[in-house]
């Protein structure tokens, strides 16, 4: 990539991330504004994609909440993200989870490590 | 191009434009040229690449040749002497709203679905060699010729194109950058101008009345 481009991306990275893999459970803090009030707010689920590339990095987090599927796509530099915590770290080969959104119950877990 | 993160986690499309240090390479003037301009010259030009005509040219305002070389129309009483160096922040500052050109990307002989968005012909039922096809161009013999104007198969991209008012976001003068809100025309590397936008008073005027 271009080097002036990586330098200006660079200034908006943050360097208290975890390290987290696809198949890892996280749990998020996620700052939410609602009108004028700003409130946290939880969400926990299993990483099935990380996009990377400097400060455009993305990453998926899935959950089944009350029987429906959901996904949120978060930037991974975000300021929103107020914590970042790893609850497990998965096992799995595939580097793009979108198997577990045909699976359901038992079978929708990911054999964890460690 | 590249995004932008703001404390409340905002993120926004950004182009990232290298701006000067231009040098002033000519001063036109009214009795002299018939219009009054000046012209900026850009980058550095190998000395082999350098015709002696643009070599003349340069040397009379003692600056180096230049690989872009543009002419502006000076904005209210600014003095500029010749062979000035003008640097990005002297122009330019966050907030301002600006007018970037530059030549788009060449799409080559385009067909009309790619050029004019038309939406083609069904895959199946019967279409026989007629996929990608403008269909129609007119009717019989009234009025018996094409209309001017309408939309055709034809060159698409490599022309020049001005974006207006687009935002500039921040300003780097060491670096000589600038980060302008969404996309400007041209290939990455490419060329373009930039000057202060010149509907922006328009719209402004409009947005206090409306």
């Amino acid at each position: 990539m271009n080097d002036v481009i990586r330098k200006l991306e660079e200034r908006s990275l943050r360097k208290d991330i975890p390290q987290f893999r696809v198949g890892d459970s996280l749990r998020l803090q996620v700052r939410v504004v609602e009108g004028e009030k700003e409130r946290i707010q939880p969400f926990e689920g299993i990483v099935i994609k990380i996009n990377r590339g400097g400060n455009r990095a993305t990453f998926t987090v899935r959950k089944v909440s009350y029987g429906i599927g959901v996904e949120r796509i978060f930037p991974l530099h975000s300021p929103r993200l107020e914590k970042i915590q790893v609850l497990s770290r998965g096992k799995v080969r595939r580097a793009r989870l979108y198997y577990l959104r045909k699976l359901s119950g038992k079978a929708a877990r990911v054999e964890t490590v460690g | 191009m590249t995004q932008t993160l703001d404390a409340s986690g905002r993120i926004q499309a950004v182009t990232v434009l290298e701006l000067g240090p231009c040098a002033v390479s000519q001063i036109k003037t009214r009795p002299i040229d018939g219009y009054d301009a000046i012209q900026i010259t850009w980058g550095r030009k190998k000395h082999s690449r350098t015709s002696s005509a643009e070599l003349g040219h340069f040397k009379k305002a003692e600056v180096a040749a230049g690989i872009a070389t543009r002419e502006f129309q000076p904005r209210g009483d600014v003095q500029l002497k010749l062979g000035q160096i003008i640097r990005v922040h002297e122009v330019f500052a966050a907030g301002d709203l600006v007018d970037v050109t530059g030549i788009s990307k060449g799409r080559g002989f385009a067909g009309v679905i790619k050029r004019h968005h038309f939406g083609g012909f069904p895959n199946s039922r019967g279409t026989h060699e007629y996929f990608r096809h403008g269909g129609s161009i007119g009717n019989r013999s009234f009025p018996g010729r094409v209309r001017k104007g309408l939309r055709m198969a034809g060159q698409m991209g490599n022309e020049r194109v001005t974006i207006l008012n687009q935002k500039i976001l921040e300003v780097l003068p060491d670096e000589n950058l600038v980060l302008v809100a969404g996309a400007v025309p041209g290939a990455n590397h490419g060329i373009v101008v930039v000057r202060h936008a010149v509907k922006q008073q328009r719209e402004l005027e409009l947005a206090v009345n409306g």
